[in-house]
Protein backbone atom coordinates (compact mmCIF):
# COMPACT_ATOMS: atom_id res chain seq x y z
CA UNK A 1 0.00 0.00 0.00
CA UNK A 2 1.56 3.20 -0.82
CA UNK A 3 0.18 6.74 -0.32
CA UNK A 4 -0.32 7.66 -3.63
CA UNK A 5 -2.71 10.41 -4.73
CA UNK A 6 -6.31 9.08 -4.94
CA UNK A 7 -7.89 9.55 -8.34
CA UNK A 8 -11.18 10.85 -7.22
CA UNK A 9 -12.92 10.10 -10.87
CA UNK A 10 -12.80 6.37 -9.42
CA UNK A 11 -15.76 5.28 -8.18
CA UNK A 12 -15.75 5.06 -4.13
CA UNK A 13 -16.48 1.25 -4.24
CA UNK A 14 -17.23 -1.05 -6.84
CA UNK A 15 -18.35 -4.36 -7.08
CA UNK A 16 -17.85 -6.71 -9.94
CA UNK A 17 -19.28 -10.17 -10.79
CA UNK A 18 -20.12 -10.91 -7.09
CA UNK A 19 -21.78 -14.32 -6.03
CA UNK A 20 -22.51 -15.51 -3.70
CA UNK A 21 -23.90 -19.69 -2.69
CA UNK A 22 -25.45 -20.49 0.45
CA UNK A 23 -26.86 -24.19 0.99
CA UNK A 24 -26.72 -24.94 -2.59
CA UNK A 25 -28.56 -22.22 -4.30
CA UNK A 26 -27.01 -18.47 -5.26
CA UNK A 27 -28.15 -15.37 -3.31
CA UNK A 28 -26.72 -13.18 -5.46
CA UNK A 29 -25.29 -13.93 -8.99
CA UNK A 30 -22.56 -11.91 -10.71
CA UNK A 31 -23.35 -8.63 -9.46
CA UNK A 32 -21.95 -5.43 -11.13
CA UNK A 33 -22.11 -2.04 -8.91
CA UNK A 34 -20.59 0.82 -8.16
CA UNK A 35 -20.94 3.93 -6.39
CA UNK A 36 -19.34 7.53 -7.24
CA UNK A 37 -18.55 10.20 -5.37
CA UNK A 38 -21.47 12.63 -4.77
CA UNK A 39 -24.16 10.27 -6.32
CA UNK A 40 -26.94 8.70 -5.23
CA UNK A 41 -27.69 5.00 -5.92
CA UNK A 42 -30.78 3.35 -4.77
CA UNK A 43 -30.79 -0.60 -4.77
CA UNK A 44 -34.14 -2.06 -5.45
CA UNK A 45 -35.65 -5.32 -5.70
CA UNK A 46 -38.06 -8.03 -4.11
CA UNK A 47 -37.66 -9.27 -0.64
CA UNK A 48 -34.64 -12.24 -0.39
CA UNK A 49 -33.75 -11.04 -3.59
CA UNK A 50 -29.90 -10.36 -2.29
CA UNK A 51 -30.32 -6.58 -1.48
CA UNK A 52 -28.72 -6.93 2.09
CA UNK A 53 -26.19 -9.97 0.81
CA UNK A 54 -25.42 -7.79 -1.82
CA UNK A 55 -24.59 -5.28 0.91
CA UNK A 56 -23.11 -7.02 2.90
CA UNK A 57 -20.43 -8.37 0.39
CA UNK A 58 -19.42 -4.50 -0.22
CA UNK A 59 -18.81 -4.48 3.35
CA UNK A 60 -16.36 -7.01 3.61
CA UNK A 61 -18.87 -8.67 6.29
CA UNK A 62 -19.15 -12.33 4.14
CA UNK A 63 -16.57 -13.13 1.42
CA UNK A 64 -18.43 -13.60 -2.25
CA UNK A 65 -17.76 -17.24 -3.89
CA UNK A 66 -16.61 -15.05 -7.16
CA UNK A 67 -16.19 -11.49 -7.55
CA UNK A 68 -14.22 -8.70 -6.31
CA UNK A 69 -14.63 -5.20 -4.09
CA UNK A 70 -12.27 -2.62 -4.87
CA UNK A 71 -12.47 0.33 -2.65
CA UNK A 72 -10.82 3.87 -3.57
CA UNK A 73 -8.00 3.98 -1.03
CA UNK A 74 -9.72 6.98 0.73
CA UNK A 75 -13.24 5.55 1.12
CA UNK A 76 -15.17 6.24 4.56
CA UNK A 77 -17.70 4.36 5.29
CA UNK A 78 -21.07 4.68 7.47
CA UNK A 79 -23.16 1.99 7.35
CA UNK A 80 -26.58 1.72 8.59
CA UNK A 81 -27.92 -1.78 9.26
CA UNK A 82 -31.20 -3.08 8.56
CA UNK A 83 -33.14 -3.78 11.06
CA UNK A 84 -30.85 -3.01 14.53
CA UNK A 85 -33.31 -4.53 17.36
CA UNK A 86 -32.79 -2.81 20.64
CA UNK A 87 -33.37 -5.58 23.10
CA UNK A 88 -35.19 -3.64 26.19
CA UNK A 89 -32.33 -5.60 28.64
CA UNK A 90 -29.68 -3.62 27.45
CA UNK A 91 -29.39 -0.18 28.95
CA UNK A 92 -28.35 2.22 26.59
CA UNK A 93 -28.78 6.00 25.86
CA UNK A 94 -28.79 7.74 22.32
CA UNK A 95 -25.43 9.27 23.42
CA UNK A 96 -23.80 5.74 24.06
CA UNK A 97 -25.27 4.08 21.38
CA UNK A 98 -23.33 7.35 19.15
CA UNK A 99 -19.93 5.69 20.54
CA UNK A 100 -20.68 2.48 20.21
CA UNK A 101 -17.61 1.30 18.58
CA UNK A 102 -15.28 4.89 18.38
CA UNK A 103 -15.08 7.30 21.36
CA UNK A 104 -16.53 11.19 20.18
CA UNK A 105 -16.09 13.91 21.97
CA UNK A 106 -19.69 15.18 23.37
CA UNK A 107 -19.67 18.92 20.50
CA UNK A 108 -19.31 16.02 17.83
CA UNK A 109 -21.72 13.82 18.81
CA UNK A 110 -24.23 16.47 19.09
CA UNK A 111 -23.25 18.26 15.98
CA UNK A 112 -23.72 15.00 14.09
CA UNK A 113 -27.12 14.27 16.00
CA UNK A 114 -28.18 17.94 15.43
CA UNK A 115 -27.86 17.25 11.36
CA UNK A 116 -30.08 14.74 11.31
CA UNK A 117 -32.79 16.70 13.99
CA UNK A 118 -32.00 14.60 16.77
CA UNK A 119 -29.65 16.44 19.54
CA UNK A 120 -32.68 16.89 21.59
CA UNK A 121 -32.87 13.17 22.10
CA UNK A 122 -28.83 12.32 23.38
CA UNK A 123 -29.62 11.51 26.59
CA UNK A 124 -32.74 9.52 25.70
CA UNK A 125 -32.96 5.69 26.17
CA UNK A 126 -31.99 4.59 22.84
CA UNK A 127 -34.95 1.52 23.55
CA UNK A 128 -37.50 4.36 23.60
CA UNK A 129 -37.10 6.14 20.51
CA UNK A 130 -39.93 5.72 17.58
CA UNK A 131 -38.44 4.18 14.01
CA UNK A 132 -38.07 7.60 12.96
CA UNK A 133 -35.93 8.88 15.92
CA UNK A 134 -34.36 5.58 15.52
CA UNK A 135 -33.40 5.75 12.12
CA UNK A 136 -32.48 9.28 12.18
CA UNK A 137 -30.01 8.20 15.19
CA UNK A 138 -28.66 5.65 13.44
CA UNK A 139 -27.96 8.23 9.98
CA UNK A 140 -26.26 10.55 12.46
CA UNK A 141 -24.07 7.64 14.22
CA UNK A 142 -22.71 6.68 10.35
CA UNK A 143 -22.63 10.91 9.86
CA UNK A 144 -19.88 10.21 13.00
CA UNK A 145 -17.19 8.74 11.32
CA UNK A 146 -17.18 11.84 8.20
CA UNK A 147 -17.69 9.14 5.84
CA UNK A 148 -17.31 10.39 1.93
CA UNK A 149 -19.44 6.84 1.17
CA UNK A 150 -22.97 6.03 3.34
CA UNK A 151 -24.40 2.64 2.88
CA UNK A 152 -27.82 2.82 4.05
CA UNK A 153 -29.91 -0.66 4.07
CA UNK A 154 -33.92 -0.10 3.85
CA UNK A 155 -33.12 3.31 6.31
CA UNK A 156 -36.90 3.93 5.24
CA UNK A 157 -38.24 1.18 7.35
CA UNK A 158 -41.21 1.31 9.52
CA UNK A 159 -41.04 5.09 9.52
CA UNK A 160 -44.38 6.36 8.48
CA UNK A 161 -45.15 7.51 5.29
CA UNK A 162 -44.48 11.18 5.74
CA UNK A 163 -41.32 10.60 7.86
CA UNK A 164 -40.37 7.96 4.90
CA UNK A 165 -40.51 11.32 2.35
CA UNK A 166 -38.43 13.73 5.00
CA UNK A 167 -35.77 11.22 5.56
CA UNK A 168 -35.06 10.40 2.18
CA UNK A 169 -34.86 13.92 1.53
CA UNK A 170 -32.83 14.04 4.45
CA UNK A 171 -30.58 11.67 3.27
CA UNK A 172 -30.00 13.35 -0.14
CA UNK A 173 -29.19 16.14 0.97
CA UNK A 174 -26.37 15.35 3.46
CA UNK A 175 -25.33 13.06 0.65
CA UNK A 176 -25.23 16.48 -1.38
CA UNK A 177 -24.01 18.64 1.07
CA UNK A 178 -21.10 16.54 1.75
CA UNK A 179 -20.53 15.16 -1.58
CA UNK A 180 -20.64 11.96 0.04
CA UNK A 181 -21.46 9.24 -2.13
CA UNK A 182 -25.42 7.36 -1.39
CA UNK A 183 -25.79 3.61 -1.24
CA UNK A 184 -29.32 2.85 -0.68
CA UNK A 185 -30.92 -0.45 -0.68
CA UNK A 186 -35.11 0.39 -0.79
CA UNK A 187 -38.04 -1.52 -1.16
CA UNK A 188 -40.30 1.67 -1.95
CA UNK A 189 -39.77 2.42 -5.89
CA UNK A 190 -41.77 5.81 -5.15
CA UNK A 191 -38.74 7.07 -3.26
CA UNK A 192 -36.05 5.44 -4.93
CA UNK A 193 -36.98 6.48 -7.96
CA UNK A 194 -37.35 9.86 -6.98
CA UNK A 195 -33.92 11.59 -7.19
CA UNK A 196 -31.81 8.96 -7.27
CA UNK A 197 -28.78 8.86 -9.73
CA UNK A 198 -28.41 5.33 -10.66
CA UNK A 199 -30.88 2.68 -9.59
CA UNK A 200 -30.21 -0.92 -9.47
CA UNK A 201 -32.57 -3.52 -9.64
CA UNK A 202 -31.41 -7.04 -8.00
CA UNK A 203 -33.04 -10.60 -7.80
CA UNK A 204 -30.53 -12.43 -7.66
CA UNK A 205 -29.50 -11.18 -10.76
CA UNK A 206 -28.87 -7.30 -11.72
CA UNK A 207 -31.70 -7.41 -14.27
CA UNK A 208 -31.20 -3.09 -15.17
CA UNK A 209 -29.15 -0.92 -13.97
CA UNK A 210 -29.12 3.12 -15.03
CA UNK A 211 -30.47 6.85 -14.19
CA UNK A 212 -34.66 6.22 -12.83
CA UNK A 213 -35.89 7.07 -16.02
CA UNK A 214 -34.13 4.77 -18.41
CA UNK A 215 -34.84 1.83 -15.62
CA UNK A 216 -38.71 2.79 -15.48
CA UNK A 217 -38.61 2.33 -19.48
CA UNK A 218 -36.90 -1.06 -19.20
CA UNK A 219 -38.80 -4.39 -20.18
CA UNK A 220 -36.70 -6.13 -16.89
CA UNK A 221 -37.95 -3.50 -14.80
CA UNK A 222 -41.67 -4.28 -15.97
CA UNK A 223 -41.38 -7.76 -15.65
CA UNK A 224 -39.78 -7.65 -12.18
CA UNK A 225 -42.57 -5.05 -10.56
CA UNK A 226 -45.20 -5.79 -12.88
CA UNK A 227 -48.68 -3.29 -12.66
CA UNK A 228 -46.96 -1.71 -9.60
CA UNK A 229 -44.25 -0.30 -11.73
CA UNK A 230 -46.47 1.81 -14.40
CA UNK A 231 -48.56 3.08 -10.77
CA UNK A 232 -45.77 4.03 -9.30
CA UNK A 233 -44.14 5.68 -13.14
CA UNK A 234 -47.72 7.92 -12.39
CA UNK A 235 -47.29 8.61 -8.62
CA UNK A 236 -43.39 9.60 -9.55
CA UNK A 237 -44.96 12.03 -11.56
CA UNK A 238 -46.79 12.82 -9.04
CA UNK A 239 -44.33 13.29 -6.37
CA UNK A 240 -42.21 15.30 -8.97
CA UNK A 241 -45.07 17.61 -8.98
CA UNK A 242 -46.13 18.05 -5.37
CA UNK A 243 -42.13 17.90 -4.66
CA UNK A 244 -41.62 21.24 -6.78
CA UNK A 245 -44.64 23.29 -4.98
CA UNK A 246 -45.09 22.75 -1.19
CA UNK A 247 -43.96 20.56 1.26
CA UNK A 248 -44.34 16.54 0.24
CA UNK A 249 -46.74 15.90 2.99
CA UNK A 250 -49.05 12.69 1.11
CA UNK A 251 -46.96 12.91 -2.33
CA UNK A 252 -47.31 10.13 -4.08
CA UNK A 253 -50.13 8.20 -3.17
CA UNK A 254 -50.43 5.79 -5.43
CA UNK B 1 -9.47 -15.56 59.13
CA UNK B 2 -8.88 -17.77 55.93
CA UNK B 3 -8.94 -20.72 58.36
CA UNK B 4 -12.51 -20.34 59.40
CA UNK B 5 -14.73 -22.40 56.50
CA UNK B 6 -17.18 -19.38 56.88
CA UNK B 7 -14.67 -16.95 55.65
CA UNK B 8 -13.27 -18.99 52.60
CA UNK B 9 -16.99 -19.88 51.42
CA UNK B 10 -17.93 -16.35 51.80
CA UNK B 11 -14.70 -15.41 49.65
CA UNK B 12 -15.27 -18.06 47.31
CA UNK B 13 -18.50 -17.18 46.55
CA UNK B 14 -17.80 -13.44 46.32
CA UNK B 15 -15.22 -13.85 44.20
CA UNK B 16 -17.30 -15.89 41.91
CA UNK B 17 -20.15 -13.37 41.75
CA UNK B 18 -17.61 -10.67 40.71
CA UNK B 19 -17.08 -12.20 37.56
CA UNK B 20 -20.75 -13.82 37.19
CA UNK B 21 -22.36 -10.02 37.13
CA UNK B 22 -20.84 -8.80 34.17
CA UNK B 23 -20.77 -12.03 32.15
CA UNK B 24 -24.99 -12.60 33.52
CA UNK B 25 -25.65 -8.88 31.87
CA UNK B 26 -24.16 -10.28 28.18
CA UNK B 27 -26.04 -13.23 28.26
CA UNK B 28 -28.99 -11.66 29.01
CA UNK B 29 -28.73 -8.93 26.56
CA UNK B 30 -28.32 -11.18 23.92
CA UNK B 31 -30.47 -13.95 25.08
CA UNK B 32 -28.57 -16.59 25.85
CA UNK B 33 -29.03 -17.92 28.96
CA UNK B 34 -30.50 -21.46 28.05
CA UNK B 35 -26.86 -21.89 26.10
CA UNK B 36 -25.32 -20.75 29.93
CA UNK B 37 -27.85 -23.70 31.11
CA UNK B 38 -26.36 -26.09 28.75
CA UNK B 39 -22.61 -25.21 29.32
CA UNK B 40 -23.04 -25.87 33.08
CA UNK B 41 -25.49 -28.64 32.74
CA UNK B 42 -22.92 -30.30 30.36
CA UNK B 43 -19.83 -30.10 32.61
CA UNK B 44 -20.80 -32.72 34.52
CA UNK B 45 -20.21 -35.33 31.69
CA UNK B 46 -16.33 -32.96 32.38
CA UNK B 47 -16.45 -33.94 36.12
CA UNK B 48 -16.98 -37.60 34.73
CA UNK B 49 -14.44 -37.74 32.41
CA UNK B 50 -11.85 -36.19 34.87
CA UNK B 51 -12.23 -39.08 36.99
CA UNK B 52 -11.94 -41.66 34.69
CA UNK B 53 -8.52 -39.79 33.15
CA UNK B 54 -7.69 -38.85 36.72
CA UNK B 55 -7.98 -35.41 35.55
CA UNK B 56 -9.12 -32.46 38.26
CA UNK B 57 -12.86 -31.95 37.78
CA UNK B 58 -12.64 -28.20 37.19
CA UNK B 59 -10.43 -28.59 34.40
CA UNK B 60 -12.99 -31.32 32.98
CA UNK B 61 -15.94 -28.87 33.66
CA UNK B 62 -14.17 -26.01 31.97
CA UNK B 63 -13.34 -28.45 28.57
CA UNK B 64 -16.83 -29.48 28.03
CA UNK B 65 -18.18 -26.27 29.09
CA UNK B 66 -16.25 -25.29 25.99
CA UNK B 67 -16.98 -27.92 23.91
CA UNK B 68 -20.42 -27.06 24.21
CA UNK B 69 -20.37 -24.00 21.48
CA UNK B 70 -18.47 -25.92 18.23
CA UNK B 71 -20.76 -28.97 18.86
CA UNK B 72 -23.87 -26.89 19.27
CA UNK B 73 -22.20 -24.90 15.53
CA UNK B 74 -21.94 -28.27 14.36
CA UNK B 75 -25.21 -29.73 14.49
CA UNK B 76 -26.95 -26.67 13.50
CA UNK B 77 -25.49 -27.29 10.75
CA UNK B 78 -26.45 -31.19 10.12
CA UNK B 79 -29.84 -31.20 12.22
CA UNK B 80 -31.54 -28.15 11.34
CA UNK B 81 -33.04 -27.81 14.08
CA UNK B 82 -33.58 -25.01 16.07
CA UNK B 83 -30.63 -23.64 18.63
CA UNK B 84 -33.34 -24.04 21.35
CA UNK B 85 -34.25 -27.68 20.68
CA UNK B 86 -30.88 -28.60 20.17
CA UNK B 87 -29.52 -27.05 23.55
CA UNK B 88 -32.37 -28.77 25.27
CA UNK B 89 -31.12 -32.21 24.03
CA UNK B 90 -27.34 -31.09 24.42
CA UNK B 91 -28.35 -30.09 27.61
CA UNK B 92 -30.18 -33.49 29.25
CA UNK B 93 -28.24 -35.69 27.23
CA UNK B 94 -24.83 -34.33 28.70
CA UNK B 95 -26.06 -34.33 32.19
CA UNK B 96 -27.38 -38.21 32.34
CA UNK B 97 -24.07 -39.06 29.96
CA UNK B 98 -21.77 -37.86 32.82
CA UNK B 99 -24.55 -39.66 35.37
CA UNK B 100 -23.82 -42.65 33.75
CA UNK B 101 -19.62 -42.30 33.18
CA UNK B 102 -19.71 -41.89 36.58
CA UNK B 103 -21.89 -44.54 37.85
CA UNK B 104 -19.43 -46.88 35.48
CA UNK B 105 -16.26 -45.17 36.84
CA UNK B 106 -17.27 -45.66 40.62
CA UNK B 107 -15.05 -48.09 41.58
CA UNK B 108 -15.54 -48.50 45.02
CA UNK B 109 -15.41 -44.73 46.37
CA UNK B 110 -18.74 -42.89 46.05
CA UNK B 111 -18.32 -39.67 44.54
CA UNK B 112 -19.45 -36.75 46.44
CA UNK B 113 -22.11 -36.19 43.42
CA UNK B 114 -24.83 -33.73 45.87
CA UNK B 115 -21.57 -31.66 46.15
CA UNK B 116 -21.04 -31.61 41.67
CA UNK B 117 -24.73 -30.67 41.76
CA UNK B 118 -25.55 -28.20 44.01
CA UNK B 119 -21.60 -26.98 45.12
CA UNK B 120 -20.50 -27.37 48.87
CA UNK B 121 -18.83 -23.38 49.28
CA UNK B 122 -18.22 -24.57 53.23
CA UNK B 123 -15.49 -27.25 51.46
CA UNK B 124 -13.74 -24.51 49.42
CA UNK B 125 -9.60 -24.92 50.43
CA UNK B 126 -7.02 -21.93 50.22
CA UNK B 127 -5.92 -23.94 47.42
CA UNK B 128 -9.50 -23.24 45.56
CA UNK B 129 -9.52 -19.57 46.65
CA UNK B 130 -6.31 -18.77 44.88
CA UNK B 131 -7.82 -20.23 41.70
CA UNK B 132 -11.31 -18.24 42.08
CA UNK B 133 -9.36 -14.75 42.79
CA UNK B 134 -6.69 -15.23 40.69
CA UNK B 135 -8.75 -16.88 37.31
CA UNK B 136 -11.11 -14.21 38.16
CA UNK B 137 -9.04 -11.40 38.45
CA UNK B 138 -7.84 -12.79 34.59
CA UNK B 139 -10.88 -13.33 33.47
CA UNK B 140 -12.15 -9.29 34.55
CA UNK B 141 -8.94 -7.98 32.91
CA UNK B 142 -10.13 -9.97 29.78
CA UNK B 143 -13.29 -9.04 29.69
CA UNK B 144 -12.83 -5.35 30.21
CA UNK B 145 -10.21 -5.03 27.49
CA UNK B 146 -13.29 -7.00 25.01
CA UNK B 147 -16.35 -5.27 26.48
CA UNK B 148 -17.14 -2.36 24.34
CA UNK B 149 -17.25 -4.59 21.65
CA UNK B 150 -18.67 -6.88 22.96
CA UNK B 151 -21.64 -4.75 23.75
CA UNK B 152 -21.18 -3.14 20.11
CA UNK B 153 -21.75 -6.59 18.85
CA UNK B 154 -24.75 -7.44 20.99
CA UNK B 155 -25.99 -4.18 19.34
CA UNK B 156 -25.31 -5.66 15.98
CA UNK B 157 -22.67 -7.76 15.01
CA UNK B 158 -22.54 -6.89 11.67
CA UNK B 159 -22.14 -2.87 11.75
CA UNK B 160 -19.77 -3.54 14.66
CA UNK B 161 -17.50 -5.72 12.36
CA UNK B 162 -17.74 -3.19 9.72
CA UNK B 163 -16.74 -0.51 12.06
CA UNK B 164 -13.49 -2.75 13.10
CA UNK B 165 -14.68 -4.92 16.10
CA UNK B 166 -13.29 -7.99 16.12
CA UNK B 167 -16.55 -9.69 16.74
CA UNK B 168 -15.67 -13.48 15.96
CA UNK B 169 -12.53 -13.20 18.25
CA UNK B 170 -14.93 -11.44 20.85
CA UNK B 171 -17.49 -13.88 21.15
CA UNK B 172 -14.66 -16.89 21.42
CA UNK B 173 -13.34 -15.12 24.36
CA UNK B 174 -16.88 -14.70 25.86
CA UNK B 175 -17.44 -18.59 25.25
CA UNK B 176 -13.79 -19.16 27.10
CA UNK B 177 -14.99 -16.88 30.04
CA UNK B 178 -18.62 -18.28 30.62
CA UNK B 179 -17.14 -21.60 30.56
CA UNK B 180 -14.50 -20.33 33.07
CA UNK B 181 -17.29 -19.18 35.47
CA UNK B 182 -18.98 -22.54 34.69
CA UNK B 183 -15.91 -24.58 36.16
CA UNK B 184 -15.43 -21.54 38.94
CA UNK B 185 -18.93 -21.80 40.11
CA UNK B 186 -19.28 -25.93 40.32
CA UNK B 187 -17.48 -25.67 43.40
CA UNK B 188 -19.29 -23.24 45.07
CA UNK B 189 -22.77 -23.16 43.83
CA UNK B 190 -22.74 -26.84 41.98
CA UNK B 191 -23.45 -26.99 37.90
CA UNK B 192 -27.06 -27.21 38.20
CA UNK B 193 -27.19 -23.79 39.98
CA UNK B 194 -24.88 -21.65 38.86
CA UNK B 195 -26.52 -20.16 36.08
CA UNK B 196 -28.68 -18.77 38.27
CA UNK B 197 -26.06 -16.74 39.61
CA UNK B 198 -24.94 -15.41 36.62
CA UNK B 199 -28.31 -14.66 35.40
CA UNK B 200 -30.24 -13.49 38.19
CA UNK B 201 -28.02 -10.76 39.49
CA UNK B 202 -28.03 -9.10 35.99
CA UNK B 203 -31.82 -9.26 35.83
CA UNK B 204 -32.22 -7.97 39.28
CA UNK B 205 -29.42 -4.60 37.89
CA UNK B 206 -31.09 -3.80 35.08
CA UNK B 207 -33.70 -1.75 36.71
CA UNK B 208 -30.88 -0.24 38.61
CA UNK B 209 -28.74 1.01 35.91
CA UNK B 210 -28.67 3.28 32.79
CA UNK B 211 -25.68 2.23 31.17
CA UNK B 212 -24.27 -1.10 30.42
CA UNK B 213 -21.14 -0.50 32.77
CA UNK B 214 -23.56 0.52 35.43
CA UNK B 215 -25.12 -3.02 35.11
CA UNK B 216 -22.65 -4.68 35.10
CA UNK B 217 -21.34 -3.18 38.47
CA UNK B 218 -24.45 -3.43 39.55
CA UNK B 219 -24.60 -7.34 38.90
CA UNK B 220 -21.07 -8.01 40.55
CA UNK B 221 -21.91 -6.34 43.74
CA UNK B 222 -25.64 -7.63 44.09
CA UNK B 223 -24.13 -10.97 43.62
CA UNK B 224 -21.90 -10.59 46.41
CA UNK B 225 -24.44 -9.08 48.46
CA UNK B 226 -26.99 -12.43 47.55
CA UNK B 227 -24.02 -14.95 48.22
CA UNK B 228 -23.23 -13.28 51.81
CA UNK B 229 -26.87 -13.18 53.01
CA UNK B 230 -27.50 -16.95 51.53
CA UNK B 231 -24.57 -17.84 53.02
CA UNK B 232 -25.31 -16.36 56.75
CA UNK B 233 -29.07 -18.07 56.35
CA UNK B 234 -27.31 -21.07 55.40
CA UNK B 235 -25.61 -20.85 58.99
CA UNK B 236 -28.76 -19.65 60.03
CA UNK B 237 -31.29 -22.20 59.19
CA UNK B 238 -28.74 -25.04 58.25
CA UNK B 239 -29.89 -25.37 54.83
CA UNK B 240 -27.60 -26.47 52.28
CA UNK B 241 -25.32 -23.30 51.13
CA UNK B 242 -25.74 -23.22 47.38
CA UNK B 243 -29.24 -23.54 46.88
CA UNK B 244 -29.63 -20.78 49.70
CA UNK B 245 -27.34 -17.97 47.52
CA UNK B 246 -29.70 -18.61 44.82
CA UNK B 247 -33.05 -18.36 47.16
CA UNK B 248 -31.08 -15.15 48.60
CA UNK B 249 -30.31 -13.84 44.81
CA UNK B 250 -34.28 -14.82 43.77
CA UNK B 251 -35.69 -12.73 46.83
CA UNK B 252 -33.31 -9.70 45.92
CA UNK B 253 -34.45 -9.74 42.30
CA UNK B 254 -38.21 -9.84 43.30
CA UNK B 255 -37.55 -7.36 46.30
CA UNK B 256 -36.40 -5.15 43.21
CA UNK B 257 -38.95 -5.79 40.96
CA UNK B 258 -41.83 -4.82 43.44
CA UNK B 259 -39.87 -1.86 44.16
CA UNK B 260 -39.26 -0.84 40.62
CA UNK B 261 -42.87 -1.57 39.75
CA UNK B 262 -44.07 0.37 43.16
CA UNK B 263 -41.75 3.77 41.78
CA UNK B 264 -43.10 3.44 38.34
CA UNK B 265 -47.26 2.85 39.38
CA UNK B 266 -46.87 6.35 41.74
CA UNK B 267 -45.01 8.30 39.06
Amino acid sequence: MTAAPVDSSLPLIEGRGLSLRRGGHWLVREADIAVEQGEVVTLIGPNGGGKTTLVRMLLGLVRPNAGTVRRRADVRIGYVPQRLHMDSTLPLTVGRLMTSTARNSRARVREALAETGTEALVGKSAANLSNGEFQRVLLARALLRSPNLLILDEPLQGVDHTGETELYELITAIGARRHCGVLMVSHDLRLALASADQVVCLNQRIYCAGPPQEVMGHPEFHRLFGPYAEAHAASQRLFARTHAGAPAEGAGDA
Amino acid sequence: MLDDFFVRGLLAAAGTACVAGPIGCIILWRRMAYFGETMAHSSLLGIALGVVLGLDPGIGVFMTALAVAPILVFFQRVARLASDSLLGILSHSTLALGLVVLALSDSGQRHDLLGYLFGDVLAVTKADLLVIWGGGAICLAILATIWHGLVAATLHADLAQAEGVPVLRNQILYVVLTAAIVAAGMKVIGILLIISLVILPAATARSLSRTPEQMAVMAAGIGILSAALGLLGSLWLDTPSGPSIVVAATLLFLVCLGVSGLVRATR
